[in-house]
């Protein structure tokens, strides 16, 4: 397909801008040519034109409306379209985030509200609605760690992190000035919790811990891990990712989390829209509560505001105050769900987790067979023992059969990793078929592993060579 | 409302496949005392119906106003729209992060052709696939540099946008960086004096906007200049993303790093968020920025495809060596962003000029009234500050009337008493502008 | 099938190779079965000429398509010149990473640190045993 310079002509326009109804001024005048461009070099393109480029490029990209996305660690699960409708009203769309607190009445009753809901679900004292995603609510969370230790006077350089753990976490660690220590996970997939014990000492601020972690496990000893935390007067960072796997079941802040982050895209239905906009709010204890940044929503006589005077924020992440539309789809989640839905969410999720796991470990390495959560973990070996076909060839091989694939290579700690998270929203006829088309791909894999290695052989381009694009990156087209 | 789609047949055949004989003893790993818990302020769910006059009912209970004219890192534009029906797409926006190239080219040629436009615009060579918002991108890119240079102190003008300086500070203190500003003159652009006695060689980047938070345009080469001659990078911000189409961009006078907000490429209001940050540097550093890159590949037949490079520097590989933890971005709105800039096109600089047009307009007329003034005789875009009588008085006549008002630069800074920043975009009439005259008369 | 270690050099348990020139300078560069690990080499980050390093301590970044790898100085040294044709063609690594997939040539600080290396037997050992 052409890129939409290449089908650019000069002199066409899909744009109209309306006539000055004012005085024109004389643009060099005014600013002067020291300040002015010189060329401006984008397409010129006819609407229709625009439209048909835009929408067979659509056309190329396979979303979760059209097809399963077992992505472990992503809970792709349905996007309602009810939220997209909600969202979508010019009172929510349309106000400017610095209106008065007076026109914002409603905007400003949905955040504290929905701070109250997720701070119900999750057991924690409060939320802050600020970052972005899940790896800004990370870097928020492990910030409020860092101000809480300041403010303490102690001095504690360490983070421990599991093996398993997403990559987002030793980053969060490594840019508020800590060391990663690598905790090692037991046979089971749990918390080593003889290496944690040699490692718990009071140079290390926090553990973060993903629980269920990245296998999909519960950690059954969460209590003794946080005991070894909290007796060295360190904090518990819980990473939220997996929530969609103990939602009704279990509160993290019950299980000794003191500081947490969600991912309203995952857990709460919010699209990925191609990578983004997510939102990963911070729910914290008692104790991280004066650490949230700014502005906070006050509730006074006169109705609900923002305040900055909370003299020991950590101070801000971002500009204004969220990724405010996509707290506005999960917020129409919640309320639609309700507190039996999200129970329920939980339930259906495990059960086909579980269902698939079952389905599927006679034919691929199951390095933890036990009862998993949200998600299972296979490992590719076997395959790659017996012919060569890796867990990428089978991965590109389910693209030929309608899926998306799973999650690949995380975590690292299985070889050949395949995750995979059906989510709740998935019908059991999408599971047996799924199921059927993993299970052909491990036959294959066995008597005609070419045809794997081959594919996909049903996209509109074949095998991407990811490795001229990384010695020759091309970013940028140039004429 | 419940979207499982499972049945109680469903349920006891799987169970029935697992061996278990109920729901709740896939939950056994949970430690009994902490099973089962109650969610105390949730309220029961509601059917469809009952959601959307929930949701209605909050969205009223705003006021929305007749105008507005603040800016200040937020703007109110004019959406086409085409933009609407192409994001609301649900191949677009019911995928995921395009890691399965094969099945992605859209969104992958989508960001190839968005990073192409951002990079001319910026008069850059290259930009990323967006960040978080413009304040976080100005925030990683000080921390990139001093990374990079491995210097710890970061200077930046007061006259950035207060809250991006905020953000700034925070990334820095998280990092063991210092920052300290440096004043404005009284044209309103940075003082350069001011600039060069905090520049030394322990200074890993300068951070100026331009137009910058008073609505002044900056000089950016003597600044780029002054920043290199110690070592140190320049970067450059950005808050309305349309006055790209008109004003020479900070790449083009020597910036390293240019990076903005682009909400108003496309992007609704919408209180704050979802916006757009936009990072975009020069080539040079291309393996140690930050964030998504599309790249331009071949498959094995030889036809062009697009993939996600250069995935080591990101924190799922570096891990704690990478530069930045961002995972998800803000891809629907750099899609959003794209389109925009491809129906604009050439236009934009209509659209640019358009602006200069209402402003200029809007600030005469301010200026006939009796006791207005200038403050800053610098060269505008779209905003521009004005002192006044009684700054609230104005803003609480506008209030009155359903207007949001300009934004008062006194709470941001003290010196600044009773003074206004301004912003007219092409939303604003001049019969909006007449009856905004009339009102503050 | 990694190619042969050669016997007219050294070897760390990290992987690089140890070419002593004699006149108190040495090459060094990573092992095929190192770049066979790696896979296709995109990038290497070469190390300032004049950089001082000491041994175990972080002398090259290599990167492929899937991950970055530190290489680690395999004695201490000055780096006293790098091999300018991987900036274009990295891939001199996974094709000749004996030859002219070198890295760089440091001016060695003490030449005992080459009594603590492996030779290309012991090195060969080892790789045996991590396979397994």
């Amino acid at each position: 397909m052409e890129l939409i310079f290449e089908i650019s002509k000069p002199g066409r326009s899909a744009a109209n801008v309306s006539a000055s109804d004012v005085p024109v001024v004389d643009v060099d005048h005014i600013i002067g040519r020291t300040y002015l461009r010189d060329d401006l070099d984008l397409p010129e393109v006819a609407e229709i034109d625009l439209v048909r480029h835009y929408t067979n490029l659509s056309r190329r990209n396979f979303g979760l409306d059209l097809g399963f996305y077992p992505l472990g660690s992503c809970t792709m699960k349905y996007n309602p379209k009810i939220n997209e409708n909600v969202a979508a009203l010019p009172g929510f769309t349309g106000l400017h985030p610095d209106a008065p607190d007076a026109f914002a009445k409603g905007n400003l009753e949905l955040m504290y509200d929905m701070q109250k809901l997720l701070s119900g679900i999750f057991g924690m004292a409060d939320f802050t609605l600020q970052p972005a995603a899940g790896a800004h609510g990370e870097l928020t969370g492990v910030m409020m760690i860092k101000k809480y230790f300041e403010k303490k006077g102690e001095k504690r350089h360490l983070i421990l992190i599991p093996d398993a753990a997403h990559g987002t976490n030793p980053a969060s660690g490594a840019l508020c000035g800590f060391e990663t220590v690598t905790l090692r996970s037991n046979p089971e997939g749990g918390v080593d919790l003889g290496h944690l014990e040699s490692l718990m000492t009071e140079d290390v601020a926090a553990l973060m811990l993903t629980n269920p972690n990245t296998l999909g496990l519960f950690e059954r000893n969460i209590e003794k891990v946080a005991q070894i935390i909290h007796s060295r007067g360190g904090l518990l960072y819980g990473d939220g990712a997996n929530a969609n796997a103990f939602l009704g079941k279990a509160r993290p802040g019950d299980l000794g989390f003191d500081v947490i982050q969600l991912n309203l895209h995952k857990t709460f239905s919010t699209p990925h829209g191609g990578g983004g906009p997510g939102s990963g709010p911070v729910g914290v204890c008692a104790g991280l509560v004066d650490y949230l940044p700014v502005p906070r929503i006050v509730k006074t006589d006169s109705g609900y505001g923002w305040s900055e005077q909370f003299p020991d924020t950590i101070g801000r992440v971002r500009a204004f105050y969220g990724n405010f539309n996509v707290i506005v789809k999960a917020y129409a989640y919640i309320r639609s769900l309700g507190a039996e839905g999200l129970a329920r969410v939980t339930e259906m999720a495990v059960l086909n987790a579980n269902y698939i796991k079952e389905k599927l470990k006679p034919y691929f390495d199951l390095p933890y067979d036990r009862i998993c959560m949200h998600e299972c973990v296979f490992s590719g070996n076997r395959q790659v023992e017996q012919n060569g076909v890796h867990t990428s060839d089978m991965a590109k091989r389910l693209i030929d059969f309608g899926y998306h694939p799973p999650t690949i290579y995380f975590p690292l700690i299985v070889h050949e990793a395949i995750m995979i998270e059906p989510t709740e929203t998935e019908s059991k006829e999408t599971l047996d078929a799924f199921c059927e088309a993993m299970i052909s791909i491990a036959r294959e894999a066995e008597e005609n592993p070419q045809r794997v290695k081959d594919s996909p052989l049903s996209t509109p381009v074949s095998r991407l060579d990811e490795v001229l694009a990384a010695r020759k990156p091309d970013v940028c087209w140039k004429r | 409302m419940d979207y499982c789609p499972h049945t109680k047949d469903d349920i006891a055949q799987m169970q029935a496949a697992i061996g278990v004989k109920s729901i709740e003893e896939l939950f056994a790993d949970i430690p009994q005392k902490f099973r089962f818990r109650e969610m105390p302020d949730v309220p029961s769910g509601l059917s469809e119906q009952e959601t959307i006059a929930l949701m209605s009912a909050i969205a009223a209970r705003n006021q929305m106003p007749r105008l507005t004219l603040t800016g200040a890192g937020a703007y109110v534009h004019f959406i086409p729209s085409v933009v609407s029906h192409i994001v609301g797409r649900s191949e677009f926006y019911t995928a995921y992060t395009p890691y399965q190239a094969e099945i992605s080219q859209g969104i992958l040629q989508a960001i190839y052709e968005y990073q192409t436009m951002i990079a001319h615009l910026t008069g850059t060579e290259i930009a990323n696939a967006s960040m978080y918002d413009g304040a976080s991108a100005m925030a990683e890119a000080a921390v990139l540099s001093a990374k990079m240079s491995n210097r710890s102190k970061i200077v930046v003008a007061r006259s950035v946008h207060p809250q991006y300086r905020q953000v700034l500070k925070t990334y820095c203190w998280a990092n063991g960086y210092t920052v300290t500003e440096v004043p404005y003159a009284a044209s309103g652009q940075l003082d350069l004096a001011g600039l060069h006695s905090a520049l030394d060689e322990s200074v890993a980047a300068v951070i100026v906007q331009s137009p910058n938070f008073f609505g002044c345009l900056e000089d950016i080469t003597p600044i780029a200049d002054a920043a290199h001659a110690k070592g140190a990078l320049l970067i450059s911000g950005f808050t309305d993303g349309t006055s790209l189409g008109i004003l020479k961009p900070a790449g083009a006078c020597g910036a390293d790093f240019v990076v903005g907000e682009g909400q108003s490429f496309g992007n609704p209001i919408n209180y704050g968020g979802p916006y757009l940050g936009i990072f975009a540097a020069r080539e040079k550093f291309l393996r140690r920025i930050p964030g998504r890159l599309a790249g331009a590949t071949v498959d094995k037949n030889g036809k062009r495809g697009f993939v996600l490079t250069l995935q080591t520097r990101e924190q799922h590989i570096r891990r704690e060596k990478a530069t930045s933890n961002i995972c998800s971005n803000e891809a629907l709105c750099a899609l959003a962003a794209c389109i925009y800039l491809a129906v604009l096109g050439t236009n934009l600089k209509k659209l640019a000029a358009l602006n200069v047009n209402k402003a200029q307009y809007l600030k005469s007329r301010l200026l006939q009234i009796p006791g207005w003034k200038e403050v800053f005789s610098a060269p505008i875009y779209n905003e521009f500050t004005l002192c006044c009588p009684d700054a609230r008085a104005v803003n609480e006549k506008l209030q009155a009337e359903g207007i949001i008002g300009a934004y008062d630069l006194q709470k941001d800074y003290p010196e600044l008493k009773n003074t206004l920043l301004f912003c007219a975009t092409e939303m604003l009439s001049k019969n909006d502008m007449d009856r905004v005259i009339e009102i503050i008369k | 099938m990694s190619k042969t270690n050669p016997t007219d050099r050294l070897y760390s348990k990290d992987h690089e190779w140890v070419k002593d020139n004699g006149d108190g300078t040495a090459v060094v560069g990573i092992t095929d079965y190192a770049q066979e690990m790696l896979t296709d080499i995109v990038f290497v980050e070469l190390p300032p000429v004049g950089k001082k390093v000491a041994q175990g301590e972080p002398v090259a970044v290599v990167e492929s398509v899937k991950s970055v790898s530190d290489v680690y100085a395999p004695v201490s040294g000055e780096v006293i010149n790098v091999n300018g044709e991987l900036e274009n063609a990295p891939d001199l690594i996974n094709s000749d990473a004996f030859g002219k997939g070198w890295i760089a040539t440091l001016k060695l600080a003490d030449t005992d640190e080459l009594k603590s290396l492996l030779s290309a037997a012991n090195y060969d050992t080892l790789i045996k045993e991590e396979k397994h």
